[in-house]
């Protein structure tokens, strides 16, 4: 029986991942589906509703999941449906997360007042958004580095407003009128209604009621044409190109000129007045023959569209994260008891979760037509990604258990950091110009890349190789020799590529800035990362350090790793400070310390290790 | 004596001396990225890498507290080369290694020549705008020019730090020799009726009477550039010709007439002259649809050499410069509602050589570990079949 166990765990797993592929059965009457997976083009690239909903909630409240205030829980695309087509009821919906004391304190809210004690609905705050305005415009004086918490929380808030404003004026006028009427109106009257303003404007005899009537709509389509921020309407002309793309009130803009209302937009009104009625029958047959519309002219587009809308309801990520923990506790578990058996399956368990992150990766790749790391965000993806599949390799030569404790370590770590970072919007961002090099971000990003994930994985094998020798007697000699194999081999890995990927990139910065070197801070940090990697060999090399002293050197490289990797950016200097955060800034304190316990745990008199007496042996 | 020469060698070859050294570079990188939150990178570079020791400044006296790049570097250099003389032997197991450290000392040797031979220029076109020369982003110079023919200017170019020494500067092709009153390394000027309470003119002659001169620290911030100003008199053979206030901030240069020549008088960017003109056709500024995200910055110029071998459009744009009779043009930046592009001109000889020891250290890094690899590989396979 013990036998099938590995198997069992692989299947079981292979049966969690692929759960998350299948279509959801939603007990909703709308095809909510389809509606996620119409195509709009937001933030420079065409992306599915459902990945701006997604992107939305966690811009505002950090997180995908929305509860209503009657307790109801809604999918992102159900909440952006309401956002554009129900505002009056959107507006109670408790989506702002406001967290510092003293922004509270300007709306005279309490935290009992909010969702979870920390998220307001826009008829909360709307009294008070003037003085909002006026305090994020005194915060903006202050330059980004020099910027209290309080003053962040302004801007965010401030931005996030500015957001949800523009989601509700990107499809139709938020202001609760019958927005298809007006729109079939002055269809049918558009040669007239030009005709009316026109005669108007010349003091000509004219109808009042329509001039006035194309006054105020066309006041409307300017107001969304300037504060909606989806590019809804796909180009008339079919063209398979990102340029023809409008927001719905320039196309609408556009009635007055050639005299007939852009059918996309009344698309859109259509499915608000089939939304507002709450009537499925209607929105799902409108939906279905705008697809059918669509599919004729952007077959390849709608492709991309829907695989990323798979890719968000799957979540590869997420999902895997589970897996690692569980993989990192069988592999544990497998040093006490059951060791062949609980090693396969832990073995089984990296290797699902690493063969869905690649497929995440290979997915972004594709959608986005770029190399695997292009932001911070994908820069922990491909990390964990690298470190873990390095971790299979060690795993499949040692069969210790070792790899998979390590892999299930770093891959839950990394994708941990990577969820976190993606709390800033969309992950798939299009690239600044001077990053804009498929070729450099395959070469030098890749492999400078894969030196951190190197550099990181042969810290955390020191991790193993100190915590099992000072709190366990496990560690025999045989592991510990292994351990220092282990460490040694990926060192020299590390040493390989991040001094190569160093290299390349100031080759890359020689092509762009005219200077192979600057001493920016990111550069420094990647050289920092070389140098230590050399001090580890040349001290092994020339003897100075022996067991101990190699893992304690190991650790530090996840010190320096992590500095390169997160703490120059928050500098807020150079030419690579891309990704400014600063919650993660105590994050960061707290791993070095962790790391530098370690390495005075390595440095206990050997006698206190409590395997000391394997050791000797 | 042999003892004493033994362990002077035994100290220089060692593998404790490079670990230390390499430790020292950690720790004097790391201080430098953090001081660049207040210096700036230029500042940092002198302080700490440019440098044989790290001064700190103790209640105004500057204190040598660790060893500057230089020193670093420089021992890490000896350190190397010396090792390998020393322990030198002809073995394909050293291959790797020897590649690996060959490649850098020539990446060593290669940042060292850069620093001493790379010249940074600055090339500002509007479109349409056809130039024959490129200006430092740094260095200034004191142009006098002999203007009286109309079809070419004489140019005599003072280097501003000749200025800053403020010793009387006297050249043959003038009539008159030139004294700095005053120097500032970083000034501003206003016309003086727009100040209340303007201090006195710091000039007799020209727009100088006019102008208030206000004296500022320098700048060390990366996307600041110092202006300096001097206030200068000329002296001929009959005595003083009056004072003049020259600054970079004067883009006009001042006209006089003296011994029946047209002068002209400028403070102004340090040229390099080429004997080439560039002509800006288009900049294009290329934003993602919807977005101010910048994609491509690129500008279309019109190449045309003196000698007329050359006469060719040439597109320029992001992680795509034109290298050009030992110079290189870059795309950096661009101003005035993207009318005016604005190139980077790099002169650096020993450009290639990190692409070599690249090139090396990689093969040697790949060489070396494939033999431990291999190695690691056949000792388990022999372990397994024992």
């Amino acid at each position: 029986m013990k036998r099938f166990l590995p198997l069992l765990v692989l299947l079981l797993g292979a049966l969690y991942l692929g759960s998350s592929l299948l279509p959801t059965r939603s007990a909703s009457a709308y095809d909510l589906d389809a509606f996620g997976k119409l195509p709009v083009l937001a933030n420079g690239r065409v992306k599915p509703l459902d990945s701006v909903a997604r992107n939305s909630l966690l811009l505002l409240q950090g997180r995908q999941s929305f509860k209503t205030p009657s307790g109801e829980s809604l999918t992102p695309t159900r909440w952006l449906l309401d956002v554009f087509f129900r505002p009056e009821i959107a507006d109670t919906y408790q989506h702002f997360e406001i967290v510092h004391p003293d922004l509270l304190d300007l709306f005279t809210l309490k935290p009992e007042d909010g969702a979870g004690k920390k998220r307001f609905s826009y008829h909360q705050l709307e009294t008070h958004l003037a003085e909002v305005d006026r305090q994020a415009s005194l915060a903006e004086s202050v330059e980004g580095p020099a910027r209290n918490a309080y003053q962040r929380a302004v801007l965010n808030l401030r931005d996030h407003v500015i957001l949800y404003q523009q989601l509700k004026h990107s499809l139709v006028m938020p202001d609760g009128s019958d927005f298809l009427g007006t729109l079939t109106y002055l269809q049918e009257h558009a040669a007239a209604a030009v005709d009316a303003v026109r005669a108007r404007e010349d003091k000509k005899p004219h109808d009042e009621k329509l001039a006035a009537f194309t006054m105020e709509v066309g006041g409307d389509f300017l107001r969304m044409s300037q504060i909606g921020n989806l590019l809804a309407i796909p180009p008339l002309s079919g063209a398979d190109s990102k340029t023809g793309w409008q927001k719905t009130g320039q196309a609408l803009l556009e009635t007055f000129h050639t005299g007939s209302v852009n059918p996309y937009a009344l698309t859109y009104a259509g499915l608000a007045h089939a939304w507002t009625q709450q009537n499925p029958e209607p929105f799902n047959t409108i939906l279905r023959l705008y697809r059918a519309e669509l599919e004729k002219s952007f077959p390849t587009l709608l492709k991309k569209t829907d695989v990323e809308a798979a890719f968000n309801a799957a979540a590869p990520f997420y999902n895997s994260m589970s897996l690692y923990v569980l993989a990192f506790l069988l592999a544990v578990f497998s040093w006490l008891k059951w060791p062949v058996v609980l090693q396969k399956s832990a073995f089984y368990l990296v290797l699902l979760a690493w063969v869905a992150t690649t497929a995440g990766i290979i997915t972004r790749m594709w959608l986005e037509g770029r190399p695997p790391v292009t932001n911070l965000y994908s820069s922990a993806l491909f990390v964990g990604w690298g470190s873990v599949g390095l971790c299979l390799i060690l795993e499949r030569i040692f069969k210790n258990g070792i790899g998979s404790v390590a892999a299930g370590l770093v891959g839950f770590c990394t994708l941990l950091i990577a969820h976190h970072l993606a709390l800033t919007g969309d992950t798939l961002e299009m690239m600044r110009a001077v990053l804009d090099s498929n070729f450099w971000l395959a070469t030098h990003v890749v492999v400078v890349t894969t030196g951190y994930a190197a550099t990181f994985l042969s810290g955390f094998l020191a991790i193993v190789y100190i915590v099992r020798g000072v709190f366990t007697r496990s560690l025999d000699k045989a592991t510990a020799d292994a351990l220092v194999r282990m460490v040694y081999g990926i060192v020299c890995f590390a040493t390989l590529f991040s001094l190569v990927g160093t290299i390349l990139g100031g080759i890359w910065a020689d092509q762009s800035w005219g200077r192979f070197w600057g001493w920016d801070p990111k550069e420094n940090g990647a050289l920092i990362i070389v140098i230590w990697n050399a001090i580890i060999l040349h001290a092994r090399w020339g003897g100075l350090v022996r067991q101990r002293g190699l893992m304690a050197l190991a650790v530090f490289g996840n010190i320096v790793t992590s500095w390169s990797w997160f703490g120059v950016n928050m500098l807020g200097v150079g030419l690579h400070s891309y990704g400014f955060m600063d919650a993660a800034f105590w994050w960061l304190i707290a791993f070095v310390a962790s790391q530098l316990v370690l390495i005075a745990l390595a440095n206990l008199p050997a006698e206190k290790w409590r395997s000391a007496q394997p050791l000797a042996r | 004596m042999r003892d004493t020469w033994d362990s002077f060698v035994k100290f220089f070859v060692s593998l404790k001396l490079t670990v230390s050294l390499l430790a020292l570079s950690i720790i004097l990188i790391f201080a430098a990225t953090l001081d660049q939150v207040h210096l700036g990178i230029w500042a940092v570079q002198e302080k700490y890498f440019r440098t044989f020791i790290v001064l700190w400044p103790v209640k105004g006296f500057p204190v040598p507290v660790f060893p500057g790049g230089y020193f670093i570097g420089g021992l890490l250099l000896v350190n190397l080369v010396a090792a390998h003389a020393y322990r030198f032997t002809l073995s394909w197991k050293k291959a790797g290694i020897f590649l690996t450290h060959a490649g850098l000392i020539l990446l060593l040797v290669g940042e060292l020549l850069t620093g001493l031979w790379q010249q940074e220029y600055q090339l500002r076109l509007d479109q349409g705008q056809t130039r024959n020369y490129s200006e430092s982003s740094r260095d200034n110079e004191l142009a006098i020019i002999d203007a009286t023919d109309p079809q070419w200017d004489e140019v005599v170019a003072i280097p501003e730090k000749r200025l800053a020494a403020g010793e009387p500067i006297q050249v043959a092709r003038l009539p008159f020799r030139v004294v700095v009153n005053a120097y500032y390394p970083n000034a501003t000027v206003q016309m003086r009726d727009q100040l209340p309470n303007a201090p006195a003119a710091p000039a007799t002659r020209d727009i100088g009477a006019r102008l208030a001169l206000i004296a500022m620290a320098p700048t060390y911030k990366e996307n600041e550039r110092n202006l300096p100003a001097a206030t200068i008199e000329l002296f001929g053979p009959e005595g003083s010709l009056g004072t003049w206030l020259v600054s970079t901030m004067l883009i006009e240069p001042q006209t006089f007439d003296y011994a029946g020549k047209t002068w002209r008088l400028a403070l102004r960017f340090k040229r390099n002259y080429q004997p080439y003109s560039i002509t800006l056709e288009k900049f294009s500024h290329d934003r993602y649809t919807g977005t101010d995200i910048p994609k491509n910055f690129s500008s279309k110029i019109h190449l045309r050499s003196d000698d007329g071998k050359t006469d060719r459009d040439v597109l320029i744009y992001m992680n795509n410069p034109l290298r050009y009779d030992g110079l290189t043009f870059y795309q950096q930046s661009f101003a005035n509602n993207d009318q005016t592009s604005i190139l980077q001109v790099v002169h650096n000889p020993s450009w290639l050589l990190p692409y070599i020891a690249c090139l090396m250290m990689g093969l040697g890094l790949v060489v070396q570990f494939s033999i431990h690899l291999f190695g690691f590989f056949a000792k388990r396979r022999r372990a397994a079949s024992i």
